[in-house]
């Protein structure tokens, strides 16, 4: 009988073994690769092999790439700083306030999350033209606002119906306004929520490779995932793998610091938007 | 929710008041959705019925069908189709699409199940493993793709090290660009990248099944693989169901994993990879418009089935 417990036990932790290995595993070789030049390039190492940074010298020593993470930065956070302006005061009236379509129209904002990106591209590529803002972060600031948006919405409504009411009938009691209650009484409650879905929705934002690519034409515009996807060499035997994995390293690792920081907000922020409708 | 505001302080006109302000407070954000999201559809499936050219946006005709299906008779009696309806190579696309949506969320569902099984159970160092699977969901695809084009190479990759080493293939395999294992390397990419996801979701699903249930089974002594398909799966399917519907939509639309991992295969292009090269590429702007509304459409049926099947209380007012 303990014999099989013990056995089991070990089957246990080997499977758990396996699923981490399985998951750290490509980006462990990442940065091992980022680290290896030359020669040692060629050779599959699966220790680290040494500690030669002239591939971060080559990533970080191109304007271009440094461009790209400025583009790709305030890109974001500007697409975020709308989404949650644009959110938080909906999101109130979705959550807040009884009025007839209230369901469809929430319905609706659900839909346009599940959109095809593809099914409004030639539409938005007019639009861009026409704005003339094509090749401009404003291309995709604008674009982006297709997924966050909703999103944004979605999860802050959820969030808002959970608050209780009597906070907003006293509020109502003293004469506040729909404005006051938003701004003085509600926000103050929201900020974990719109963490949590401000840090959804940057990467998000900041993964985005579609509209990215369509929207921009010269190297220096590019956001991150389009340098680092259009990086090639001049050849299939050129293709610089060491820089790419520098490159990937470099924008990786601030993101999975932000998610095990926020693991839990995101988590709760991942199954609102998904199972909680 | 009720609204025991209106009655007590005010009446109807503060009720009144409120649905104004409700109406302000919605405004701006309706306005951003219909200028990036319902006008650009309404142009895109507008452009699809026009012959307009990447080079002169404003130069389309309106040519009705024709995109998708347009049939003529030659001179010589002989009967011409054309259109994306019977093009190959968009039937290609729908057939890779379908084929990599329903084997990788079917990989996904699975071991997502599995994973979330695994930190639904108390052991030591789950924190940890939480925080493992949250990388591959952290790293974006474009990177992921890049990190997997490098194991997956032929000559110098590490898949085909390990696979060699421990005697399961006698030759390196072209993993990305040999049409016979281009879908596997992009199922298998995709299916490491959204495990992860599928785990969470299905994972919160198994917490909100109370533990009683499984200790009033554990006392029956009922198996616990019987446990599992008789308790925990009726249990959980819900949102087991929302988490595979999720993931299907997201399959159907793939673009970004596809265009950098296997460019131009054509073992694996998509419908949306389809569409963007015909639109942007091949300057057949109309073309790959008509291909992106005809996703859109398969999507946007996909989507109403599951409303309509699922019922699901979207507007959270399922008491009423």
């Amino acid at each position: 009988m303990t014999r099989h417990k013990l056995l089991k036990r070990i089957a246990f932790y080997a499977l758990v073994a396996v699923i981490v290995v399985f998951s750290v595993f490509p980006f462990y070789y990442a940065v091992v690769t980022s680290f290896a030049s030359g020669t040692a390039l060629f050779r599959v190492n699966y220790l680290p092999a040494g500690f030669d940074l002239r591939n971060y010298q080559a990533v970080l020593g191109s304007k271009n790439f440094l461009y790209s993470i400025g583009n790709s930065l305030l890109i974001a956070t500007a697409t975020v700083g709308l989404s949650l302006f644009l959110g938080v005061t909906a999101s109130y009236a979705l959550a807040r306030v009884r009025f007839r379509g209230r369901g469809l129209l929430l319905m609706t904002i659900l839909a346009v999350s599940m959109f095809p990106q593809i099914a409004v591209l030639a539409g938005l590529f007019e639009l861009v033209r026409f704005l003339g803002i094509f090749n401009t972060h404003w291309a995709m600031i604008l674009s982006y606002t297709i997924f966050t948006l909703p999103f944004t919405v979605w999860v802050l409504t959820t969030f808002m119906r959970d608050l209780p009411v009597e906070i907003e009938e006293a509020a109502i009691v003293d004469g506040a306004s729909p404005w006051i209650i938003i701004t003085r009484v509600f926000l103050p409650l929201l900020w974990p929520a719109m963490v949590t879905t401000g840090l959804l929705a940057f990467i998000g934002a900041w993964n985005e490779f579609l509209f990215a690519l369509t929207f921009t034409s010269t190297e220096s515009m590019r956001t991150v995932p389009v340098a680092i996807g259009l990086l090639s060499g001049a050849s299939e035997q050129e293709i610089p793998w060491g820089p790419i994995m520098a490159a990937s390293v470099i924008v990786t690792v601030p993101l999975i610091v932000l998610v095990l920081i926020f693991q839990r907000k995101i988590v709760a922020g991942l199954t609102a938007g998904g199972v909680k409708g | 929710m009720t609204d025991p505001i209106a009655g007590r302080a005010g009446g109807p006109s503060l009720r009144q008041r409120r649905q104004r302000a409700a109406f302000w407070f919605l405004a701006p954000m309706l306005f951003a959705l219909l200028c990036v999201a319902a006008w650009p559809l309404a142009r895109t499936i507008w452009f699809s019925l026009t012959n307009t050219t990447l080079s002169n946006l404003y130069g389309g005709e309106w040519i009705g069908f024709d995109n998708y299906l347009s049939m003529r008779t030659l001179s010589s009696g002989r009967v011409v189709w054309r259109g994306t309806l019977v093009d190959p190579a968009w039937w290609n696309a729908v057939w890779n699409t379908v084929r990599f949506s329903l084997i990788s969320v079917g990989f996904e569902t699975v071991l997502g199940l599995i994973v979330a099984l695994v930190l639904n159970a108390e052991f030591r160092g789950r924190a940890l493993v939480r925080a493992a699977i949250l990388i591959p969901w952290a790293i974006p695809t474009i990177v992921s793709a890049k990190m997997w084009a490098w194991m997956l190479n032929d000559q110098f990759g590490i898949l085909n090290d390990i696979l060699l080493r421990l005697g399961l293939i006698g030759e390196k395999i072209a993993w990305t660009a040999s049409t016979e294992t281009a879908m596997t390397a992009v199922l298998i990419v995709d299916i490491w990248k959204t495990t992860p996801f599928m785990a969470l979701l299905i994972l919160a699903g198994l917490q909100m099944v109370p533990r009683d249930i499984y200790e009033a089974a554990r006392i029956d002594g009922v198996h616990p693989v019987r446990v599992f398909f008789r308790v925990t799966l009726p249990l959980i399917k819900p949102a087991l169901m929302v988490a595979v519907i999720f993931r299907m939509l997201d399959a159907l639309r793939i673009f970004d994993l596809i265009y950098v991992l296997t460019p131009n295969s054509a073992a694996t292009k998509t419908m949306s990879v389809i569409s963007r090269e015909n639109m942007i590429d091949f300057d057949k702007f109309a073309y790959g418009a008509a291909q992106s509304t005809l996703l859109f459409a398969i999507i946007a049926v996909f989507v109403s089935a599951y409303i309509w099947l699922g019922r699901v209380d979207l507007g959270g007012e399922g008491s009423k």
